[in-house]
């Protein structure tokens, strides 16, 4: 009995930090309609500069306090507000989520630049000494207060959105910004508001927590994952049942881990507990129904094949460009360009054409690279359809729980299917279904043999560029395949709105299937692929956080584009280790880069492919250039070949040659493109974009085979 | 009845979205105390002019002109709180919010809650049984009550209205209509859109009638009812795109 209560109270008081973080979740989403990835990052923030000032400096406590509740996190949260949120009107749910994912990715780079990782830093228990006896069960001091603090937290802030005008105001700029300020409500300063009180929850959470964990970027920002499932278990909007939430899981755990027998198998069970109960909670609980039409600014346009040949056929050149120039020990680091790029790929059909968030990809390349790593013995091709085939099978099963979640729901479940899978299944010993034999990575590593086809084995790092640039390039022009035929239509009509396809008689429940298989099936191909570079894997590869900034650089990119994919792979496993090259400061803008990109999204919701497309259009124009670059890029390249110069004068010539025949070409035909001329503007458009002409109606006439005219267009 | 100084007025606008232009060089004035309909088929541009009246949407040129004063680039909020009521097209009310919230949020433009809910609630006291219920879910004609009763509780210089008979049955429609005769005998002035002009014309002073961005005609109703048919119906010479 006694170790019951001991646990209960453990279990509350962790509970009551849960329900801090997660009441400045649903206080966010409530408010602003977004859902804040980086909430548990800007405690993290908080806490870490709460033990700069109290413990590193040794200021008072409640300066420290002061400065780091009321100052420091309502100014993050009036940052956030004005730089980040106000461009993201009219863009979709995947690009805000994925801008607060580069703000979780972005936080955690600044902490781990401002505070070295790997020192120690410890904050002491609050009130330490202070305690007092519950029928033999000792509460400290930090427990009651913890609790205490949450209380109050929750009822003030439930009566403020209750009962006073801002907090209804609050709400009401979500459901009608424009409506708001008709009644006279002052948007903008009513979001700020809403944004640094999120913060400063956030901060509380992350300050009371700091006793008991830790102080660690990582940890403390994906303690958050722990507060999900509260906010979920309020469906986002109601504080009380958010605040039980919080308790039950709180509970849960301490529960877990007080009772579970301490075998390895089960200690990874108590840490997923929490993405476990997020992913159940996610099954149960009624969510809103089909999605209707909603605008957004996002829209990429239908690939050519044309354009998609000249894409593979580039990817494939450069893979054999790195892999003649480069050193070994270059290739191993930069090998994982196309890798990456091909996890990335995988998300293009997904999460560009479809719609639906996947946090996952990486764990599904994990599975890939699994199966691969045991069923490929001796780099046997086959078993690479089996790295298509399981994962795809298990997206599918994953999947079909999850249809009935939309938008940021699917998010989560997927969120916590992955940490589900690397807090546990990942470090599980193998294990026995039935008559089926699963081993994992055997509480360690695994090794993964290199592709051996028909004899040839893949076994160097150059071999393996060009392997997997020829793979990138396969499945690009598929995807590409995928986009351009009816099911790629139906994909992009799902997206759009599942309502009006739902009445349109389409299947939504096969559409959705097969994309969540198709994607996982390249995930794990991917994933297989890079296990061949990585030669041993581990589940740190494969870890829910190394996965975001997959998918955050591919959404700046251009998610709705195999251009994107490739985008992510290149800054993730090439720009970013170059600039890591230059020097500490350079690293640490390295570790900050992928999340100033995702934060700058909403500014260009439809990603820099598009942009830099648009660069190289001179090129594209203007003949001459190309026949220019077709010579001097190969002449570069074989006089390298030929020890003429080193890499150091290699890499600058060829990144150089396509800027030159930008330049000449712009100069050449002008930059800009002209606007387009009466012939071009198509037939059906008429008359929208420029007013409509009595010789625009000859041609109509015309084309459609009309002579005898007997209308008039009026003078 | 009203006067002739003008307290809203709009001259030389010219509005777009993005880069299309949908209003051409729009002159339109409402007068203390007078109430002003603006008539025209779907898509003439009636709600962009609104938007541009209430300062939800700025002019790519041309003046809005309040009080004599130059308000162009004024936030909308600062222009209800000066007393620019403007009930939207479609549901002027928040969906997620009580009835009571959302008269709440009817305080910023000054007027005490009680003072609103007393106006509100005897006007209509369908939203005083109803007044702890979601607004969403509330019938159109409920709904459409009480994004009125903003107009009518928080002592607008000029309320602006759209298209209020939008999904309404017609004879929820009079009544509104017969609310916006009281308001405007009140001394306040009145700008309002309507498709049917058969339910306005007979509380207007005057009448505008807007057709692809530009006031075709304006006049006193009396003037203008014959007009009417031409305006909407559009005649051979100037819609030849329809019927090809
Ligand atoms: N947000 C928008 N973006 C782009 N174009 C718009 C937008 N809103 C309106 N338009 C266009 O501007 C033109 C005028 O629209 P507006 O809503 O002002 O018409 P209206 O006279 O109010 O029509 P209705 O009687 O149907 O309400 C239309 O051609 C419409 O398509
Ligand atoms: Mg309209």
């Amino acid at each position: 009995m006694d170790k019951f209560l001991t646990f209960t109270i453990v279990g509350l008081s962790t509970g009551a930090i849960y329900a801090i973080i997660a009441s400045g979740l649903v206080l966010t989403y409530t408010t602003t309609g977004i859902f804040n990835f980086a909430q548990g990052a800007i405690g993290m923030l908080c806490a870490f500069a709460f033990w700069q000032m109290y413990i590193a400096w040794e200021w008072p406590l409640w300066l420290a306090l002061l400065l780091s509740l009321l100052v420091l996190a309502p100014l993050i949260g009036a940052f956030i507000d004005t730089a980040i949120m106000r461009g993201l009107e009219d863009t979709t749910e995947v690009t805000r989520l994925v801008v607060s994912i580069g703000l979780l990715v972005g936080l955690i780079g600044l902490a781990n630049w401002i505070w070295k990782p790997g020192v120690s830093r410890n904050v002491p228990a609050f009130f330490s000494g202070h305690y007092f006896s519950l029928a033999d069960t000792r509460v400290t001091g930090q427990q009651l207060a913890t609790i205490a603090v949450a209380v109050i937290v929750a009822l003030s802030l439930w009566l403020f959105l209750r009962l006073t005008r801002t907090g209804v105001a609050m709400r009401a700029v979500v459901d009608d910004r424009a409506l708001a300020s008709l009644n006279g409500a002052r948007p903008n300063r009513v979001s700020m508001l809403a944004w640094a009180m999120g913060c400063t929850l956030a901060g509380i959470g992350g300050i009371l927590i700091v006793p008991n964990v830790a102080l660690d970027a990582g940890t403390l920002s994906l303690l958050i994952v722990n507060a999900y499932a509260a906010a979920i278990i309020g469906r986002l909007r109601s504080l009380p049942l958010t605040f039980l939430g919080a308790l039950i899981l709180g509970c849960t755990e301490a529960y877990l881990s007080g009772y579970l027998k301490s075998t390895p198998n089960l200690a990874g069970l108590r840490l997923a507990a929490p993405a476990i109960l997020l992913f159940i909670v996610l099954l149960v609980i009624p969510t809103s129904r089909l999605r209707g039409r909603r605008q957004s600014r996002e829209f990429f346009p239908m690939p050519s094949w044309s354009g998609t040949f000249v894409f593979a056929g580039c990817v494939v050149f450069s893979g054999v460009v790195l892999a003649t120039t480069l050193s070994n020990s270059d290739a191993v680091t930069y090998g994982r360009i196309f890798a990456v790029g091909i996890l990335a790929l995988s998300l293009v059909p997904l999460v560009g054409f479809a719609g639906q968030i996947s946090l996952a990809t990486l764990s599904f390349a994990g599975i890939g690279a699994l199966v691969f790593g045991h069923l490929g013995a001796g780099g046997n091709p086959l078993a690479l359809v089996l790295a298509f085939v399981i994962p795809a099978a298990v997206g599918a099963l994953i999947a079909l729980p999850a249809l009935r979640l939309s938008g940021i729901y699917l998010a989560l479940g997927t969120a916590g299917f992955a940490v589900a899978l690397d807090r546990w299944i990942f470090n599980l010993a193998d294990f026995n279904i039935g008559p089926v034999h699963i081993s994992l990575f055997e509480l360690g590593s695994t090794e993964v043999a290199p592709l051996n086809i028909f004899g040839y084995s893949f076994n160097t790092p150059s071999r393996q560029m060009v392997l997997v640039s020829v793979a990138f390039a396969v499945l690009s022009i598929a995807v590409v395949g995928v986009r351009r035929s009816a099911y790629g239509r139906r994909l992009l009509a799902m997206k759009s709105s599942e309502a009006a396809c739902a009445t349109l008689g389409l299947n939504l429940v096969g559409t959705k299937l097969t994309v969540f298989a198709l994607s996982a099936g390249i995930s794990g191909v991917g994933g297989a692929i890079l296990g061949t570079q990585l030669r041993s894997i581990s589940p740190q590869n494969f870890d829910f956080v190394s996965g975001l900034p997959v998918l955050l650089l591919t959404v700046v990119g251009g998610i709705g584009a195999v251009g994107g994919a490739l985008f992510a792979g290149v800054s993730l496993m090439g720009i970013l280790p170059l600039l890591a090259l230059l020097g500490v400061f350079f690293a640490n803008v390295a570790g900050l880069l992928p999340g100033i990109a995702g934060v700058g999204l909403g500014r260009n919701p439809n990603g820099s492919i598009h942009d830099i497309r648009d660069g190289f259009e001179p090129i594209i124009r203007y003949r001459p250039a190309i026949i220019w670059l077709a010579i001097v890029i190969p002449a570069v390249w074989i006089l390298r070949l030929a020890g003429i110069y080193g890499n150091a004068v290699f890499f600058p010539l060829l990144v150089l040659s396509p800027v030159v025949a930008v330049i000449f070409a712009t100069l050449k035909i002008g930059g800009v493109e002209q606007t387009p001329t009466v012939e071009e503007i198509p037939l059906e458009w008429k008359g929208f974009i420029e007013p409509w002409k009595e010789s625009d109606l000859i041609e109509l006439d015309a084309a459609l085979g009309i002579n005898e005219v007997s209308i008039h267009v009026a003078p | 009845m009203s006067t002739q100084t003008p307290l809203l007025e709009l001259s030389g606008i010219h509005a777009a979205y993005d880069r299309i232009e949908v209003l051409f060089d729009v002159n339109l004035v409402v007068n203390e105390g007078s109430v002003v309909a603006l008539l025209g088929p779907n898509g003439a541009g009636k709600t962009t002019l609104l938007k541009v009246a209430c300062g939800l949407m700025s002019p790519i040129s041309g003046d809005v002109l309040y009080a004599g004063k130059r308000v162009n680039g004024t936030r909308p909020e600062e222009l209800a709180r000066r007393g620019i009521s403007m009930v939207p097209e479609g549901r002027g009310v928040f969906p997620n919010l009580s009835v009571r919230e959302n008269l709440k949020m009817m305080t910023y433009t000054g007027v005490p809650l009680s003072q609103i809910e007393e106006i509100a609630f005897g006007r209509f006291p369908r939203l005083a049984e109803r007044s702890r219920q979601l607004a969403g879910t509330m019938s159109g004609g409920e709904q459409q009550m009480l994004a009125m009763a903003r107009g009518l509780a928080t002592n607008p210089a000029v309320l602006i209205l759209d298209e209020l008979s939008m999904g309404l049955a017609p004879i929820i429609v009079e009544e509104l209509y017969e609310i916006v005769a009281q308001v405007a005998r009140s001394g306040v002035s009145i700008l309002v859109v309507e498709q049917f002009a058969s339910s306005v014309l007979g509380v207007a002073d005057r009448a505008a009638i807007m057709v692809h961005g530009r006031i075709v005609r304006d006049g006193t109703p009396a003037e203008l009812e014959s007009e009417l048919s031409h305006a909407y119906l559009g005649n051979q010479q100037e819609s030849s795109g329809g019927e090809l």
